[in-house]
């Protein structure tokens, strides 16, 4: 059945809601990468990704996929949730992307549907993109899912980031879940107000109010946020706790993922 | 418009963070100079709200459905800085958090969407808007033309993006490694979907809210209005600090135009039938052309430049020539906006008193 616009904007809100949840319950699960200092994590996966997008070679970048398979595994994330999250996900999106490539780019014919040329550049290319797209969505969606936003946070600081910046993020992500949970209410009510069907025009008339309602709100609520900072003495300087230490254990990992990615940058070059 | 990980060259994204890491120093720098303590949440909030704003499915004429950016709205409550930083804040989490948008591709994704597409929306918006009070119509028209451009200017900027991977990064076989489709692809398969449908999503929430916001709470449209100054909002303070800067920046750019002079050659495609008649014989191309294309010698002598190569007749020397044509450009250019701000402030004397 074809989902409203009131609908399918509250399941968008659930889904990403739901979403979250599900990678608070992940990271508390013991398992490889939980087990690993946040900042060791966060630098070891960027510079996995990294690896995937300067490897050139296919067998390279299937290796670093089955290393992320591993590194999954071990940190006991359900490969049922990467199938369906992201591997499913990445197939419709660059599969159709990638589709075309090997009907248009140039290169020795292979074979011929109707009055279009396969060519093998065009198969490797739209392989290699869509390979290369699911490992690198793959080692992230492992970061989002193995680490709280508050330890990614925390590495991030160490990576040197400004503390402004730092901040914001936090407020942000904070924030994020108080409007999407108001948003989703306004939806809510509206559409239980509803009877029969909204007219396209009708239809944009109230996300644009409900938009309008929710910038006002936010407007508001960051003179709240900024009366509570004064209150308690903010003066613009921005203080984190870091109470992260690096055992034998991180060092290793550090190693294990440097030794990974220099190899896969070396053998794929 | 989120480009995932693994469509653009590692040099790329590093050229794209180059670009947004002095997109968010600069906003963060002018941040700095008003109340830091105000800043944080306000954009923080604003971040947030975009985030949600992302996520409306909105309906769009012709029975299609969109997403917004909420790039507009921001610039326009926020100016260009704090949209800047609320935007590039909100694509950040999107790909930390949920893992929207790559971890490569953060530099890329901001540089498009958070950067250029806050600088073109608050300077179409203003453009667009100005001299106009606070509740007119045309600041409704303004927000929609505003919206519509600055996401197909970040549209247009990612397929650019794409379009060049394979013609600089492919390997000895010619398969691309990156994405795959050329500019003549790239160009038109992108910006189909952002002429029609994304687009008109952002120019739709966009007109609305600036609807919502002239009769629910006006004082947010003030800070980028030109109105009058705005204690409350993020106006871009207009200090005469950046000013003094910018004629020096001038200064020493029309001090430094003779060094055109040491360059040798002809700078490619700005020949005259002259230096084409000689290309055959010069051009190191493999396929020079043979002799000069008739187009192009009817049209040549169409307009005749009063300094033709920047080197008046009445001039022997040609480093002066530079200088006197140098000064002579910023001058004219001095002139112009002066005229233009004279129409301008009568055009709003006229419209106000009426």
């Amino acid at each position: 059945m074809k989902r409203g616009f009131l609908e399918a904007t509250t399941l968008g809100f659930a889904r990403a809601l739901t979403r979250a949840m599900l990678a608070e319950q992940v990271a508390r699960q013991r398992g490889l990468l939980q087990s690993l200092d946040p900042r060791v994590r966060v630098a070891g996966l960027f510079m996995l990704v990294l690896a995937v997008t300067l490897s050139r070679k296919m067998t390279v970048v299937a290796g670093l996929f089955g290393l992320a398979l591993a590194i999954a595994i071990l940190s006991r994330v359900r490969i049922a949730t990467l199938a369906t999250r992201v591997w499913l996900a990445v197939l419709a999106f660059t599969g159709v992307i990638a589709l075309p490539a090997i009907f248009v780019t140039p290169g020795h014919p292979v074979a011929t549907v109707g009055a279009l040329t396969i060519t093998e550049q065009g198969l490797r290319t739209a392989t290699l993109l869509i390979l290369r797209v699911e490992t690198a969505v793959t080692f992230t969606t492992l970061l989002v899912l193995c680490t709280p936003w508050t330890h990614v946070l925390k590495a991030l600081r160490a990576l040197r980031l400004p503390k402004e910046v730092i901040t914001m993020l936090a407020m942000t992500h904070r924030y994020v879940f108080l409007l999407v949970e108001t948003a989703s209410q306004m939806f809510e009510s509206r559409r239980s107000r509803t009877v029969g069907i909204l007219k396209p025009a009708e239809q944009r008339h109230m996300a644009a109010r409900t938009a309008g309602v929710l910038l006002s709100k936010s407007v508001s609520l960051s003179t709240e946020v900024y009366l509570a900072m004064q209150s308690r003495g903010f003066r613009g300087d921005v203080e984190t706790l870091s109470d992260f230490r690096l055992t034998m254990w991180d060092y290793c990992g550090l190693l294990m993922f440097l030794l990974a990615g220099s190899i896969a940058v070396w053998m794929g070059r | 418009m989120h480009i995932p990980d693994g469509y653009l060259s590692p040099s790329t994204c590093a050229v794209l963070y180059t670009g947004a890491a002095a997109g968010w120093y600069s906003a963060l720098r002018r941040l700095k100079r008003v109340l830091l303590s105000r800043v944080i949440p306000l954009i923080s909030v604003f971040a947030a709200f975009s985030f949600v704003v992302m996520m409306f499915n909105l309906p769009l004429p012709g029975g299609t459905t969109g997403h917004a950016l909420g790039v507009t709205i921001a610039a326009i409550v926020l100016g260009p800085s704090g949209a800047i930083l609320a935007l590039s804040i909100a694509i950040a989490i999107q790909a930390l958090f949920f893992g929207d948008g790559g971890i490569s591709t953060l530099g890329a994704n901001c540089f498009n969407m958070a950067i250029v597409g806050s600088l073109v929306a608050y300077a179409s918006y203003r453009l667009i808007a100005a001299g106009t009070a606070l509740t007119s119509r045309r600041r409704v028209v303004a927000a929609a033309i505003a919206g519509y451009l600055a996401v197909n200017a970040a549209a247009l900027l990612a397929a650019f993006e794409f379009g060049i991977q394979p013609v600089l990064f492919h390997d000895a076989n010619g398969t691309p490694l990156y994405a795959p489709y050329r500019l003549s692809i790239a160009i038109p398969a992108m910006m189909i979907g952002h002429l029609t449908f994304a687009g008109l999503a952002e120019a739709v929430i966009s007109a609305g809210l600036v609807a919502y916001l002239q009769v629910a709470d006006p004082a947010l449209l003030r800070a980028t209005s030109g109105v009058a100054a705005s204690a409350e909002g993020i106006a871009e303070r207009p200090a005469a600090r950046s000013l003094q800067t910018l004629w020096i920046a001038t200064a020493v750019l029309m001090l430094v135009t003779p060094l055109g002079i040491l360059a040798a050659g002809t700078a490619w495609g700005e020949w005259s039938p002259a230096q084409l008649a000689k290309a055959p014989a010069q051009a190191q191309d493999a396929n020079p052309p043979q002799s000069v294309p008739s187009g192009l010698q009817r049209l040549s002598n169409l307009w005749t430049a009063p300094f033709p190569a920047y080197a008046p007749s009445f001039v022997r020397s040609r480093g002066f020539g530079y200088l006197l044509s140098a000064m002579f450009g910023v001058g004219f250019l001095l002139a112009l906006s002066l005229v233009l701000r004279l129409l301008l402030q009568r055009y709003r004397q006229r419209e106000y008193s009426a």
